[in-house]
Parts: C-alpha cells; structure tokens; sequence
C-alpha cells in the first residue's frame, strides 16, 4: 500500500521531469531565424583583436577590416590592382606617384574624405607601435596637390612602391584627433585604446557592435559611395575556437562560412546536403631550412664540422623527401607540391621551374660521398599548430630521412614556443619547418628577407634566414630587383636568384596548403589566393 | 571565534600570494608572447620596443612584485591581445560564466537527488539499473566529448538546440543575462547539461548511498512503528538527514563547476571567464592568465572559508574545539 504510493510520487515526479524535457525540446526549434534582410554569420578559429587596422598584420584581420576601411588601391578577385579611394594613379617621373582621389566619398561618421585623411594614414601607418610600417615606403614624403591629389614622393626609384597599399587602409583625421587616436595602437597597448574597439572608414559596411573575442556585427552603409556586389544587409562574426564546434556550426546551419575546415572533417561537410569545402591554394609556402652557417651542427652527433655547409648533404635531404607523397597522404591532397619559395600566382615565371625528382638512392650516394655512408643526427624544429597539419609533415619527413639513414629527433611544439627558439635574436635551430607569405605579394621579399645574407648586422636583410643561407649573388640579384622598374628585366632577374638558391639546395620547398572554407550552399563567397574573405563579394539566397 | 576567522583570512593570502608566484614562474614555459602580437615579417627592432614596453626582460620576481603591487591597487593590467582592462574583460565575462554555473548546479541538484531517491527506494527497478549506467557514462566519459557527442546529436543531426554561443542577451546594468530571451534559454540547456553531469552523478550516487544508510537507522524504524505514511517516512525524515551532506559537498562543488568550466566552454564557444582563459593561454597573455588565476584561487579560499566558518556555527563541538588553543 504504502509502496504504491511511494510509485505514484516517484512516477509523477519522473512523469514531470519528462513533460518537461519534452517541451523544452518542443518550442520554437529553429535555429536561424527567418528574416526578410539576409544575414551572413561567419566563424574563424581566431579573436578579430583589434580594430585599428594598423595593429596586427594578420590575414583575417585585414580581411574583416576591408569591409570597412578602404585603401587607395586595392586587389581585384585574382589579385590584380584596382583602383579603391584613388579613382586613378600615374607616375609622371620615376619618384613620384600621383594619387587623384575619388570626390563625394563620406567616412561612416560623415566627415568627407580629402587628402588631409590620405596624409595623416601617411604617417599613422608608419609611426611606432604600427604594424604595417613597411606597407608605405619609409623614404617616401607625402604632398597634398590640392584636395582630392595626392603625391608620392620618393628618395630613389621604387617598382613595388604601391604593392602593399592594398591592406594600406585610410583612416579621418578628424575622427582620429576627435577621440584621441592619432597614434597606432601598438600590438602591446599598455593604454585601452579607443580605434581598437571603435572603426569609422569609408568602406560598404558599418561595424554597429564589437565584442572583442565574442562577437562583431557588420551592417551595410546605407550612404556608401559606390555599387556592392554584395546583397548582404548584415553579417555577424563570431570566434569558434574549437574545431568540432565550428563544423558542426556550419553542418546544423548556424553558421554560412567557417575557417578553418580540418582536414579530416572536410569529406563529412562535402556529404553535408547544405554544405560545401571550398580549397584553393594558398599564397603561403611551406618550406625546410638549414643551418648552413654555424660551424658545429647543434644537437648533432658529427662534431667539429657543419654538415649543412656541404651541398651534397643539402641535396641529398631534398632527394629524400618525397613531397608527392607528403601532399597525397599527410595532407590530403590539400596542398600543391612546390619547386619555389614562392607560389606561382604571385610570379609569372614560376611554371619554367620543376622539382628535382625524389630520389632516396641518390640521396644514400651523395651522403656517402659527403662522408656520412651511415648518415648522422639532427635536430628538427616543427610548430604544432601553425600551418595545416604541420607536426605530421614533419613526421613524415623524419621517417623519409631515416630511410636514408639520417636521425632526425624530432623537436614539435606550439608556434608560441617555437618561434621564441627559432627567431631572431637565438636563430637556435639546425633544421626547420616554417610557412613564409611575402607581405607584399612580391619575389623580393624572398630574396631579402628569407634569402638574403644575414652577415650585415646593421642591415635588416636576411632578418628570417634562419639557417643563414648565403650567396652574394643572390644579394646583388636582390638589390637589382628593387629598383628595376622594366618588369620583363625585372622578372628574369627574380628568375635568375630564384635558380642560383635551386642550385645552391640553399631551402627545400614543400607546397603551399590549400585554404578550407566550409560554405553554406546558400551564399556565394569569393576565395582569393590571399585567403582574405571580402564581405563585399558575399551575397546570401534570401 | 574571531581570532579564528583572522587566522583564516591570513592563511587565504598566503595561498593567492602562493598561486600567483608558481603562476608567474610558469608562465616563461608559455611562449613569447610578442610573436603572438605581431606578424611574422615583422621588424626585430619592433620586437625589442615591444618587449621592453610590456616589461618582459625584467626577472620573474620583479615581475610579480610589480604584478602584486598593482593588484594592491586594483589594477590588473591590459590584455596583450584585447587592449583592454583586464578586470573589464573579466567582468564581462563573468555573467555568462555565473549564469552557466548556475543552470549546471540546478540540472545536478534536480536531477541527481530525483535519480539518487528512485534508485535508493527501487533499488532493483530496471530504471535504477539504467541511472546506475547513466551515472557510470557521466562519471568516466570526460567532459569534452559528452559535449561534442551532446552537439553532434542535438544540433546537427536533430536541429534542435544551438551548438555554440550564448544566444540572444539581455543587458542589466553591468550584467549581461541570457535567462530573458528564448534563444538565450536555448542555449544553456546543452552547455549546462555537459558541466552539470559529473556532479549530477556524484549526487545522486551520494544521495544513494545516504538514503540507504538513513533507511537503515533506528529512528526511521520508529518512525515507521509510529504508523508515519510511508511518504513522509521517505520524503520528511530520510530525505530531509540524508540533505546535509549533499548541500556540502554541492557547495564544494560549485567551486570546481566555476573554475572548470574552461572545458565546457571551449567547446560551446560560450563566451565566459573559462573561455578567455583558454585565448589567453594560446596567446600567452600573461595579464589574463594571471588574473583569472587568482580570481579562481580566490573563489576557492572564500568557499572554504565559508564551509569552516558554517562548520563552527552548525557543530558547536568544533567551536568548542577551536576556543581552546586561542
């Protein structure tokens, strides 16, 4: 008697937990709400930190700041310059550009863009705590013609003056003196900021609210100055650090578009009916240095000698590697093999080079020539989450140099970690994975900074030649290519540098990963080599 | 009993200035944290600049002397990554982390002194079998993917709930709430249900255990030789005895629910103290790390604090106890 009552409680109890499960499972469900004004919600694996575009030079930040900041020039979907808030732009002497601005053209606050604003972004961009310094020539002075002309000014002939205007963006003075903005935020802002949190430009979209490492809401400007392809009337960013959580954010359909798209999850969104992977390949390149310069290989067993200053060695680890297999199995086929340190949109001369083939019994020969038949030791220093699958490639590469009789101890760990050891000033490596993008989509970049000689304290070249790599050669070829404004000449010669380092074995290129957007079906994007999504290339079916 | 809560008091410092010395000679093994701020072309003159703007060559003593000198005053410093306050940032976050906390402590309480009753009173019922099974999953699946299996199920494949985020919110003054809109409600129930089953668990394998002792006393026979209806037998003496170890060890709980929510939020994306804490470790921003550390060593001491304190006011046996060396 009194059990059964005791049921009776316990299933009512049980009964009403139940009823409620069910109803929470039962109202309104649908996730996205259906709005009339289409909305684009997008999610990357990373924080927008700041919005001062002047603070951190990063691919997705310049991407999402593009949607509201303009520059002069700017970069068409195949990277072709166009013009932006200069209507148009000539050289009339070697050293001076001239820039005729766009007229009618309003910042978000309303106050009218001159050259006043192109003159203060001048010198905003390159003042301390900037990390765009070198997006304008350092030498070059800027003049104001009359209101809407701008001139360049520049010490010495300058082919690639302009290459870096387009993530170059022009910020009012007026709203800068306004606030108290007039200097950059620096990437270690001791001083809360106010155009860190707050974006007034010119460009298609308004930022209206800006949670930083939680949410930024885009909204379109109503008073922009020119058509947008785009239909979007709002685009909402979120941060989803957590690789599952974003695909399954894109798979349940709270999300349009997400980046990354790992690897292994990318058949799963291409099965998804809704979904899609979008993969081209990247700008960036993925390649193996060597320490070709101290006398002692650190951490190897061959004392008293380097065996990296030895060509055959050099050549023999590139034979060993096969990058055809690296790209077919550690990557997925998500990567395109690559003979250069550059990727081939960003040179037209790059299809006139090839790998040389993978060859492990050559390699054997040449090691033994060198005098190490049995091979030796090295130490390799990978990042772990930095580029795609990164610490597997470098797997895959110690167990391709131990067939040929080389230990490589492997040393894999997180970029923060790894590139304190690596970098300037400890340069403390001996063999190692790294993945380069020349900022100002140009060979000379490469030539000065990856390959040029280290040996000149007082000169920044070679500041990333990690295993110092040197030819002088090289660095004539280098100093030839920056002032050259023929681009025919100009190219052989990038040609040229470009085959002495394929000669020297000076770096072993690997390819260049392949972007992963995970898509709705519903919105068309634009992929761009750069990797940059461009809001105002975004349209969503209504 | 003063003298008591002094020394209390006393001690908790030591241990925040403990927890922030270890926190601080720990975080040279994190990174540089320039290269986290910066491109990578980026100029090495510009590195230097940078480093001795944040102060980084200066020796880790110097640095925490100089941390807790500023925390003396209120001040925590900026986030490398944010440039913001950190103490704004952690009052931002913190609704979200609270509210979670909350749902979750709710969703244990309910639902595992519901499950711990049943399975004490039917203890061969095929239902208590299955909460025993349920109880097993809860305690050794780990949180992370009983969160992603949750989402997998609820939001891809069923469509029903939201997998990230914190839904629409509403803003009270300094505090933001996600109780006030449909979406916001949405969304806590998957978070709340993944950081709540561990404890759910724990209760009701606690309340289990209890219950069946409780039953086995002699004033539940009395009471039963009393003629008292089985009810109240159950739900008036032997719930009510078996309530105060349970509302302990939930209380204890409710510290680790706060401070070990990181995983939880990491994988909902739920925008709380745990999550930036996770961005900040990735970006080795020392500020954050330091702040939320002692933030959650403080919320530790405190609850202990109050537990001894309650200990003494409930038991005067301790009280007596504590009175004699003093």
């Amino acid at each position: 008697m009194s059990l059964v009552k005791t049921r009776s409680v316990l299933s009512r109890l049980a009964a009403s937990a139940a009823v409620a499960l069910a109803l929470a499972a039962a109202t309104p469900l649908v996730t996205a709400p259906a709005v009339a004004a289409p909305t684009f919600r997008f999610a990357f694996q990373g924080d927008l930190k700041s919005l001062d575009p002047y603070t951190l030079k990063e691919t997705f930040t310049i991407a999402a700041h593009g949607a509201v900041y303009e520059s002069l020039i700017t970069r068409d979907k195949d990277l072709k310059f166009i013009p932006g808030l200069a209507e148009r732009w000539e050289m009339p002497e070697p050293t001076r550009y001239r820039f005729h601005l766009r007229k009618n053209v309003k910042f978000h606050d309303g106050s009218p863009f001159t050259a006043d604003d192109v003159i203060f972004s001048a010198e905003r961009v390159r003042a301390p705590g900037s990390n765009f310094q070198t997006n304008v020539p350092g030498d070059a002075t800027f003049v104001k013609v009359d209101d809407h002309t701008v001139d360049m000014v520049l010490k010495a002939p300058n082919p690639i003056a302009h290459y870096q205007f387009g993530s170059w963006y022009i910020m009012s003075k007026i709203w800068a003196e306004k606030h108290d903005a007039l200097k950059p935020t620096p990437a270690a802002a001791t001083t809360p900021s106010y155009a860190a949190l707050n974006a007034n430009g010119t460009g298609p979209f308004v930022i209206t609210e800006h949670q930083p490492g939680v949410r930024t809401v885009f909204k379109r400007n109503p008073n922009y100055w020119g058509p947008v392809e785009s239909n979007l009337d709002e685009a909402i960013f979120t941060t989803i650090g957590n690789d599952a959580t974003r695909v399954a954010a894109l798979l349940s359909g709270e999300v349009d578009w997400i980046e990354p798209v790992p690897l292994q999850d990318q058949s799963r969104v291409n099965g998804n009916a809704g979904t899609q992977v979008i993969s081209t390949p990247e700008l960036r390149t993925i390649f193996l240095g060597m320490d070709q310069s101290s006398d002692e290989l650190r951490g190897s067993n061959v004392k008293g000698k380097n065996p990296f200053k030895d060509v055959r060695v050099r050549e023999a680890f590139y034979r060993a590697i096969d990058e055809d297999a690296i790209v077919k199995r550690v990557m997925r086929g998500q990567a395109t093999a690559s003979a250069l340190l550059i990727a081939p949109p960003l040179f037209p001369l790059a299809g006139e080079f090839k790998r040389p083939a993978y060859d492990p019994n050559r390699a054997k020969a040449l090691l033994a020539e060198a005098g190490y038949p049995n091979g030796f030791e090295v130490p390799m220093d990978c990042p772990n989450d930095r580029y795609v699958n990164d610490e597997a490639i470098c797997q895959a590469i110690t167990s391709m140099l131990a067939r040929v009789g080389v230990k490589v101890a492997l040393n894999a760990q997180p970029k923060a970690k790894y590139f304190a050891k690596i970098l300037k000033p400890n340069y403390d490596t001996s063999f190692y994975l790294l993945g380069w993008t020349p900022s100002s989509q140009d060979s000379h970049n490469i030539l000065f900074e990856i390959a040029g000689c280290r040996n000149d304290k007082t000169s920044a070249r070679g500041t990333t030649n990690l295993g110092n790599y040197c030819n002088p050669k090289v660095d004539e070829l280098a100093d030839k290519v920056e002032r050259e404004t023929d681009q025919e000449a100009r190219n052989l010669m990038i040609k040229q540098a470009y085959e002495i380092i394929q000669n020297d074995w000076g770096y072993i290129p690997l390819h260049q990963q392949a972007l992963a957007w995970g898509v709705s079906k519903k919105v068309k994007v634009a992929p761009r080599p750069d990797n940059q999504l461009m809001l105002y290339w975004v349209s969503k079916e209504q | 009993m003063l003298a008591f809560v002094l020394r209390r008091a006393l001690q908790s410092i030591g241990v925040l200035l403990a927890v922030g010395l270890i926190a601080f000679s720990m975080f040279r093994f994190a990174g540089d944290p320039v290269n986290q701020l910066v491109a990578p072309d980026t100029p090495y003159a510009e590195r230097l600049q940078i480093r001795e703007s944040l102060g980084l060559d200066d020796p880790v003593l110097v640095q925490f002397a100089r941390y807790v000198g500023n925390a003396m005053r209120g001040q925590f410093g900026n986030s490398y990554q944010f440039r913001q306050p950190v103490s704004s940032l952690i009052a931002e976050r913190m609704p979200a982390t609270l509210e979670l906390a909350l749902c979750a402590t709710l969703f244990a309480l309910v639902f595992g002194i519901l499950m711990g009753v049943y399975s004490a009173l039917r203890r061969d019922s095929a239902l208590a079998k299955l909460f025993q099974v349920v109880s097993l999953v809860g305690v050794s699946l780990p949180t992370f993917l009983i969160g992603i299996l949750l989402i997998f199920l609820f939001s891809v494949t069923l469509g029903w709930l939201p997998s990230f985020g914190r839904g629409d919110t509403v803003r009270l003054g300094w505090w933001t709430t996600g109780f006030l809109t449909a979406s916001g409600l949405r969304a806590l129930i998957l978070p709340s249900i993944t950081l709540g089953l561990f404890q759910m668990t724990l209760i009701m394998r606690l309340v289990r255990a209890e219950m069946l002792e409780v039953l086995r006393t002699d004033y539940i026979r009395f009471a039963r030789a009393r003629g008292l209806t089985t009810r109240s037998i159950h739900f008036g003496h032997a719930l009510k005895n078996t309530l105060v170890p349970v509302i302990t060890v939930a209380g204890l709980q409710l510290g680790s629910i706060i401070a070990f929510s990181i995983i939880t939020e990491t994988v909902f994306q739920w925008p709380g103290m745990g999550l930036l804490f996770v961005q900040a470790v990735q970006n080795v921003d020392v500020p954050i790390m330091a702040a939320y550390l002692l933030l959650v060593a403080l919320i530790f001491v405190s609850i202990n604090l109050v537990v001894d304190i309650l200990y003494t006011v409930v038991d005067p046996r301790l009280r007596v106890a504590v009175r004699r060396p003093a």
